[in-house]
């Protein structure tokens, strides 16, 4: 039955995919083009651009579209539900353990370490969100016609805005949505 | 803690609502939701401290699955158990979900697009600079505590992540046992609240 299967293909994508992010790459790979040929190469391939393209993790995406090709909407949401599943089970299950021994010194030790390398990671994720955006041609010549100005732009402007008027993000983005997606569509 | 059954009723439709519209913007990978969730959970509705999220984003790391997912379910479950960690999850599935649905259908239209791709375009740089204002906020947060072996850490992570490109699993297993070893409270030395 291909909603058992792709539910049971994409549990095994969520409960193995450590590191978020690109680290679900390889294993939606094996899973949906070499295991069971759901996807074709370019496929996949399709599904990392339009997921760069759209918001939530890309396992989540890729689970949607593998299982709405395959089966519909109900196979999207065996694949997503699947995908979920583990994460759901064992986040209760450590929020339960730290929620009854963070008062434990060991317990705060652990956290005291891990509090500023998270600052660490979001920092890391964010810088290379940043060189995408800011420098998409990198890696031809690093001059100054490879840099992007409209984003440059973008990017000072919305940083000052978020900065000095402590807009919510969420507007914020939407405005340089609109209105740097214009400013493209007329340079370009 | 009993809630008065409309103000649970209202509980779950904040954290359902806040989650769905957070995940709608979460351009750009899973750690983009902790500036969002930050600036919501945080900030605005002042549910939990900074200190508080940046523990539920370590244990989302931790965790397998997708670290936007993780993060949400922990703060579902904080807010209103089990219960609330489901309405979470929920909130943060649908507007990937809803999206990939449609886009399914017409990829190829929707990737070759050249409005979607001028406005996604916009739209990210607008994201790196929304992650690096939470970010300055805090590591100034994390330098203002006076720890040497915070800014240590916080330093030396971010250089192994951006150079050596280390798994976050190897990075979170090193940086707690650090703090186990040398961070406890009761024998912490390395806290020099000095003025």
């Amino acid at each position: 039955m291909i909603y058992l299967q792709v539910f049971l293909s994409f549990l095994q994508i969520g409960l193995f995919s450590f590191g978020g992010g690109y680290a679900a790459l390889p294993l939606i790979q094996n899973q949906t083009v070499y295991t069971h040929n759901w996807l074709t190469m370019t496929e996949f391939a399709d599904i990392v651009t339009i997921s760069q393209m759209t918001p939530g993790p890309i396992a989540i995406n890729a689970a949607t579209f593998t299982g709405m090709r395959l089966a519909g909407l109900w196979g999207a949401a065996a694949a997503t539900l699947g995908c979920v599943l583990p994460s759901t089970i064992i986040c209760i299950i450590l929020a339960k353990l730290y929620y009854k021994y963070r008062e434990m010194s060991i317990m705060k030790g652990i956290m005291n370490g891990l509090r500023p390398a998270v600052v660490a990671m979001i920092a890391s994720a964010g810088l290379s969100i940043m060189i995408q955006a800011l420098y998409p041609n990198r890696g031809i010549s690093f001059t100054a016609e490879n840099l992007d100005f409209i984003a440059i732009t973008i990017f000072i402007a919305t940083l000052l805005v978020l900065r000095i008027f402590k807009l919510n993000q969420i507007t914020v983005m939407a405005a340089a949505g609109i209105l740097g997606g214009a400013a493209y569509l007329l340079i370009h | 803690m009993k809630r008065e059954p409309e103000s649970r009723i209202r509980l779950f439709l904040t954290l359902m609502l806040s989650t769905f519209k957070i995940s709608a913007f979460t351009f750009g990978g899973g750690y983009v939701i902790v500036p969002l969730m930050q600036k919501k959970f945080v900030e605005e509705l002042k549910w939990i401290d900074e200190e508080e999220m940046l523990d539920l984003v370590a244990i989302a790391q931790s965790s397998p699955g997708p670290i936007a997912i993780n993060a949400s379910l922990l703060i579902g479950y904080r807010m209103a158990g089990i219960a609330g960690a489901i309405t979470t999850a929920f909130g943060t599935v649908m507007p990937p979900f809803i999206i990939m649905s449609v886009v399914s259908v017409f990829y190829i239209a929707f990737r070759d697009n050249r409005i979607v791709s001028a406005v996604l375009k916009a739209m990210q740089a607008a994201v790196a600079a929304v992650i690096l204002d939470v970010v300055i906020n805090m590591a100034h947060n994390i330098i203002k505590d006076r720890r040497i072996f915070s800014v240590l850490i916080m330093i030396s992570a971010f250089a192994v992540s951006v150079v050596f490109n280390m798994n976050v699993i190897f990075i979170v297993l090193i940086c707690g046992a650090i703090g186990a070893l040398f961070m406890r409270p009761d024998k912490d030395t390395t806290k020099e609240k000095t003025k």
